[in-house]
């Protein structure tokens, strides 16, 4: 399965791409670390005309900290997350998400931005940044804009990205005291794609009662699913087990699965309520214990 | 004979090659002006082809010829027949077999249209999408009760129906089993194998030498002596012109022993006609349709038997998906019927199959070979049998072995060899024995007990099997010993990682009395060795091994004699041992085996007639019928009961395949057969739509156990011979493949109380949406 | 389109190669057809099957997921530089060959690149650290229970 022609670039600066981006619009696509555009284009699936290699283009990776927030680069690596100790600290969602997506050669290569910008319904790191409130910076040759994370999914394997923008950047907000998360999935083998799989943050007062839940799913819509609303019952109130297993119940209602090759759509509604109680129950422990 | 390293773990021959990516495997082949094809391969499953307009292909740069199946003339024809149907009475079969290219109808999806000549893989697949097809779609033939409807499309029309074949065979008369029966136990069983997926796809390079008027293939199959005759014939060349080579091959399992493919049909004959050498490597998204598959049977089956457990009879009703073409015969849908029986009694048996075309890829055997559903029905059935009334499921297991004194066996119904199945030597009860107590079988209820204290759900499996292995028609073998005091052998069939580098020369090591790293093996080239069947069935070891044993024999006898006659002194006065002949207790006194092959291949003398030069040896084997080996799996296994997501505790094996030849190798076969088998059960499903469309055509959805799926596994086994052959051995290929079915569709019931709540299960492949689906409603 | 070329310099087992590749070429046909190295393997062509792993500046990678122009100025490393210029073999591959580790050998290379680069980095592995990181890599034949063994077994000489 050999990829169809296309004119290859290696852009040396972020303008260089974003120009040749503006020029060629869909035609074009950027090269990151290439790990969903490659299988696709092997397949034919995907025919770009241009490619645009961006991985030698400075400043693109990188983590670094902004006022009450830590910054991404879209270039970063999965692997370099998994290695920065402060930053599995003080995003342990993610750290807790990185061994469940694909494997290690896969995860030296592919980049956070390029797996965001592919958003692959069942790809966990939209649901993350969804529940986490992520910020992504998206630029194109004269504008830069942000946008919040659940406005840039919008479908399955689209997003709201211009035809000459780029995702360059991911911010993500500090994590306030007393909270805890959790990210749990379940998938046929370790590293496939989820059949569904939930990013849990819960935030509980000095009288251990929820201040804030925030809960979004992937693999179980078109985009991920922000169900934060599902827990609105636990808002100002102790997270007890009943309480708990009705937030999985709502989150069972709200959810409209498609089902695939390897579930049913109904038992992906239900292992929703599953993971929902076993991940809200495991972050409710981890805030009480303090991170 | 000495034995010294049989029963040895010795190391492979082979192994530095491969380990340095040293070895020929079929892509590495490259030859100067070699061009690359591609096919156009249909994209529906049923349909007439209206129009295939090649000419915008031909103006692409790069592009060299593309070929449709009109442009082959009298070569286009349907493959021979690779297995013709048993001589059993009332045996129904349409022989319809696989075309080069499709003409007026395509039948399966990936069923090849036309083939791309190009300078480059990469300019040839360019070049697909220029070529114009029209095709009429019409309704495809999936569900096989629905393909024996009236009304149903015909994959065949001038079959009239979708029959494949129909063959009955009985045993005693099992309405009389079941008059006399206090119990009678009836399912309907659905069972699906999967494809073999090796980690290399095939792959065919052809070589027309239009001055030395010769042509070589190399090609990844399991059986280059039959390609090459086959070949020979469709091309109007000598056999003696062609020459097949199976290089180093990524993993056989089965389906490369598939022969006219059209692939390997077509290259030779573009060869020929372009005077280039050409090559095609399957890629992964072709395997999926171009390389058979094993895929689904239906049973409706029914076991009478006493009270107290005790078989008298088993009546079974199956449908088999053969696919849309039928060139392997009947050996899979055989296999299950024979191979139903295990290792029991079953005085009365009445098995009836029918065959059936769908518009599907061809099903040909893949590791197992279609034992795998008879054995499920027989597990399961006795599974059922053991709850309702009331008998652990290894005691009515234990009830209904064959004793080890009523062997030779007769089920009398004929098996895929077309002898009548018979099991040659066993000894049963003690392999289950060693299971049980290996799983630790006697304490388990009491852990299952505290886990589930725990919250967590444990549960068993036990299942037994045989299977028939080693059959013939025949294997033979060259054993030479040559100058530099090296000894080489050469055999027709081909290896996929069996170890056969190591295992043969093990034999003519022993028997020659020279170090295994000094025998040379080749195998699968029809220009070292002209006569072979082929690596299948579990044969090669016992066949061709066997043949290897009779020839280094020979050479062992001619050293003697020409020793012998060298010191003047009896053969039984002497000694072969570190490669040299010498006189017992007389060490100084010795002769080097290449020194001997010298002097039997004088420059000047004579050569006695009626002798031959060299010290050399060909011989053959050829067993009368397979030998049946046996073996029991024993499996704990953890189930999440809410996400139903599945993790197995421990693992057990006990096998007997006779005399061991070499240890680490045959663990290495069942290692990787149970994998197979552990894909087969939870993980590996081919998701067909209604319309014959395969949705799940890639590794990333057609799941492949990894590192983490495959626990660690304990092996054992015991050693009954075969009377079959002097090596006293039997096959092991299989084994490891074949139980997990019914293995884990016990331990799951076990693990999550399912026969208490009212669920039973009875289809294979399982995962944690279907056990799901299939409890939602349970009782309880 | 007309054809798009790029001239390249890739460093491969510590020797330097110029070569013109089309954009579209995949590092791993790049590897096996133009520089004849052959000893890594393609199984799948789309990133799953792990046969045609390399090392890319040290790190596993899978070379059909990436175009052989991606790797100009990089350093690779394949299976054929795994033994020394003795011709010695590197402790997994020798551990591998002690246990039996391989069977048709065809997923082996992308093993060994793979496991050679883990065990750089992790001296002292468990049974479960070998099987996560061996889970990138299908074998057909083995059942991997060797492979482990062998990594293991390589663990324990590489830290002595």
């Amino acid at each position: 399965m050999k990829p169809a022609p296309f004119k290859y670039i290696a852009a040396s600066s972020l303008g260089d791409a974003l120009a040749l981006k503006a020029e060629h619009g869909d035609d074009a696509k950027f090269l990151a670390g290439g790990q969903s555009l490659i299988p696709t284009m092997n397949f034919r699936l995907a025919r770009p005309t241009i490619l645009i290699d961006i991985n030698k283009i400075d400043g693109l990776a990188g983590i670094r900290a902004s006022s009450g927030a830590t910054r991404i680069g879209a270039l970063t690596r999965y692997r370099a997350l998994q290695r920065d100790a402060a930053f599995a600290m003080a995003f342990p969602l993610i750290g807790e998400a990185l061994p469940h997506i694909a494997h290690p050669q896969i995860r030296n290569r592919g980049t956070i931005g390029g797996n965001l910008s592919h958003a692959d319904p069942a790809s966990e790191l939209p649901a993350i940044a969804v529940a986490l409130g992520a910020r992504f910076r998206v630029q194109a040759a004269k504008q830069e804009r942000w946008v919040e994370a659940p406005d840039f999914f919008v479908g399955a394997l689209t997003t709201g990205l211009k035809p000459d923008e780029m995702l360059v950047e991911i911010e993500l907000p500090l994590a306030k005291p007393r909270t805890g998360s959790c990210f749990m999935e379940i998938a046929r083998r370790r590293g496939d794609f989820a059949i569904a799989g939930t990013a849990v943050i819960v935030t509980l007062d000095e009288r251990d009662e929820c201040i804030e839940v925030r809960l979004a799913f992937c693999g179980v819509g078109e985009t991920p699913i922000d169900a934060s609303s599902a827990a609105d019952a636990l808002v100002g109130n102790k997270p007890t087990e009943t309480a708990i297993i009705d937030v999985a119940k709502s989150v069972q209602a709200m959810i409209d699965p498609g089902g695939s090759v390897h579930a049913t759509a109904d038992y992906q509604r239900h292992i929703a309520g599953v993971l929902t109680e076993r991940a809200l129950q495991t972050a409710c422990q981890r805030a009480r214990d303090g991170h | 004979m000495s034995t010294r390293t049989f029963g040895e773990p010795i190391k492979r021959n082979e192994d530095r090659r491969l380990l340095t990516g040293q070895a020929l495997f079929i892509d590495d082949v490259e030859l100067p002006g070699m061009l690359h094809a591609a096919f156009l391969r249909s994209q529906v499953a049923h349909a007439r082809i209206r129009k295939i307009d090649v000419s915008r292909a031909l103006q692409r740069p790069g592009v060299v010829a593309a070929y449709v199946a009109g442009d082959l003339g009298d070569y286009w024809q349907p493959g021979p027949i690779l297995v013709p149907p048993p001589p059993i009475e009332g045996i129904v079969f349409h022989e319809r077999t696989q075309v080069p290219l499709a003409k007026d109808k395509v039948r399966h999806v990936g069923e090849p249209l036309v083939i791309v000549i190009a300078e480059s893989r990469y300019i040839a697949e360019d070049a697909l999408d220029d070529i114009d097809v029209e095709l009429e779609q019409l309704a495809a033939v999936v569900d096989l009760e629905k393909a024996l409807s009236a009304g149903s499309a015909l994959v065949h029309e001038d079959v009239g129906s979708n029959v494949s074949a129909y063959v009955r065979q009985t045993k005693g008369n099992y309405a009389s089993a079941a008059a006399r029966a206090d119990h009678i136990i009836k399912r309907r069983f659905w069972y699906e194998h999967g494809i073999s997926s090796p980690i290399e796809t095939r792959g065919v390079v052809a070589q027309w030498d239009t001055r030395a008027n010769q042509m070589t293939i190399w090609d990844t199959t399991q059986a280059p002596v039959f390609v090459r005759n086959g070949l020979a014939g469709m091309l109007g060349l000598n056999e003696r012109q062609v020459r097949v080579i199976a290089p180093f091959v990524g993993g056989g399992f089965g389906p490369k022993i598939m022969m006219f493919y059209p692939e390997e049909v077509l290259l030779p004959w573009v060869s020929m006609k372009l005077n280039k050498p050409i090559k095609w490597i399957e890629d992964r998204l072709e395997h999926f349709f171009a390389t058979t598959h094993e895929r689904g049977q239906i049973h409706d089956a029914e076991i009478a038997l006493t009270s107290d457990g005790r078989i008298l009879g088993i009546r079974d009703v199956f449908l088999h998906d053969g696919g849309a073409y039928d060139p392997y015969g009947l050996t899979v849908p055989i296999n299950s019927q024979c191979t139903l029986l295990g290792p029991y009694v079953v005085p009365d048996y009445d098995s009836t199959f029918t065959q059936v075309f769908t518009n599907l890829p061809i099903v040909t055997p893949y590791r197992g070979a279609g034992r795998q559903h008879g054995v499920f029905v027989m597990e399961r059935l006795l599974d059922f049998a053991a709850y309702e009334l009331n008998i652990d499921p290894t005691e009515i297991r234990r009830r209904n072995l064959i004793p080890p004194d009523a062997f030779p066996y007769s089920n009398e119904i004929i098996y895929q060899d077309f002898e009548v199945l018979e099991y040659d030597s066993g000894n049963y009860e003690p392999v289950l024995d060693m299971a049980l107590e290996a799983i630790g079988y006697k304490t388990f209820r009491e852990e299952q007990a505290a886990a589930r204290g725990q919250g967590r759900h444990l549960g068993i499996g036990v299942a037994c099997y045989v299977e028939g292995t080693g059959i013939g028609p025949y294997e033979g073998a060259k054993v030479q010993v040559q100058s530099n005091g090296k000894v080489s052998v050469a055999t027709g069939i081909g290896t996929q990682g069996q170890g056969h580098f190591t295992v043969f020369a093990q034999i003519a090591a022993d028997e020659l009395g020279v170090g295994v790293t000094d025998v040379d093996v080749v195998t699968g080239d029809t220009d070292q060795f002209y006569w072979g069947a082929g690596t299948f069935a579990s044969r090669g070891a016992v066949v061709a091994g066997n043949a290897v044993n009779e020839a280094a024999k020979v050479v062992r006898k001619k050293a003697l004699k020409l020793a012998s006659d060298l010191f003047e002194c009896s053969e039984d006065d002497l000694v072969i041992e570190g490669g040299k002949v010498s006189i017992v207790g007389i060490p100084e006194k010795f002769v080097k085996l290449g020194d001997l092959a010298n002097q039997a291949n004088p420059m000047r003398g004579a050569v006695e007639p009626g002798t031959e030069p060299g010290l050399e040896s060909t011989q053959y084997f050829g067993p009368r019928m397979g030998a049946t080996a046996n073996g029991v799996h024993a499996v704990i296994i953890e189930m999440d009961p809410r996400t139903f997501e599945l993790k197995i505790l421990k693992y057990v094996v006990v096998h007997d395949c006779g005399t061991v030849i070499n240890p680490m190798i045959l663990a290495g076969q069942i290692h990787g057969g149970v994998a197979q088998g552990i894909g087969n059960a939870f993980y590996e499903k081919l998701v067909f739509d209604d319309q014959g469309q395969l949705l799940n055509a890639s590794l990333a959805d057609y799941l492949l156990p990894t590192a983490l799926e495959v626990p660690r596994m304990e092996l054992a086994h015991t050693v009954t011979k075969s009377p079959l052959n002097p090596m006293g051995i039997k096959g092991a290929g299989e084994a490891g493949a074949i139980p997990g079915g019914p293995l884990f569709a016990q331990a799951i019931e076990d693990a999550l109380d399912l026969k208490g709540r009212g669920v039973e299960l009875l289809e294979i492949p399982l995962s944690p949406s279907r056990l799901f689906e299939l409890t939602r409603n349970a009782k309880r | 389109m007309d054809i798009d070329h790029h001239d390249i310099t890739v460093s491969v087992n510590g020797k330097q190669y110029r070569r013109r590749v089309e954009s579209r070429m995949l590092l791993s046909d790049f590897l096996r057809h133009d520089l004849a190295l052959a000893g890594t393997h393609v199984g799948c062509e789309h990133g799953v099957c792990g046969a045609c792993t390399i090392l890319l500046d040290g790190q596993p990678i899978r070379s059909c997921l990436m175009l052989a122009v991606q790797a100009n100025h990089h350093e690779l490393s394949t299976v054929e530089g795994l033994t020394n210029p003795a011709g010695e073999y590197h402790p997994l591959q020798q551990a591998m060959h002690d246990h039996h580790g391989l069977q048709c050998g065809y997923c082996t290379p992308g093993i060994l690149m793979t496991m050679t680069a883990f065990l750089d980095e992790n001296a002292c592995p468990s049974e479960d650290e070998v099987r996560e990181a061996l889970s990138g890599n299908l074998c057909r034949c083995t059942g991997y229970q060797s492979i482990v063994d062998a990594v293991l077994a390589a663990a324990m000489r590489m830290r002595s």
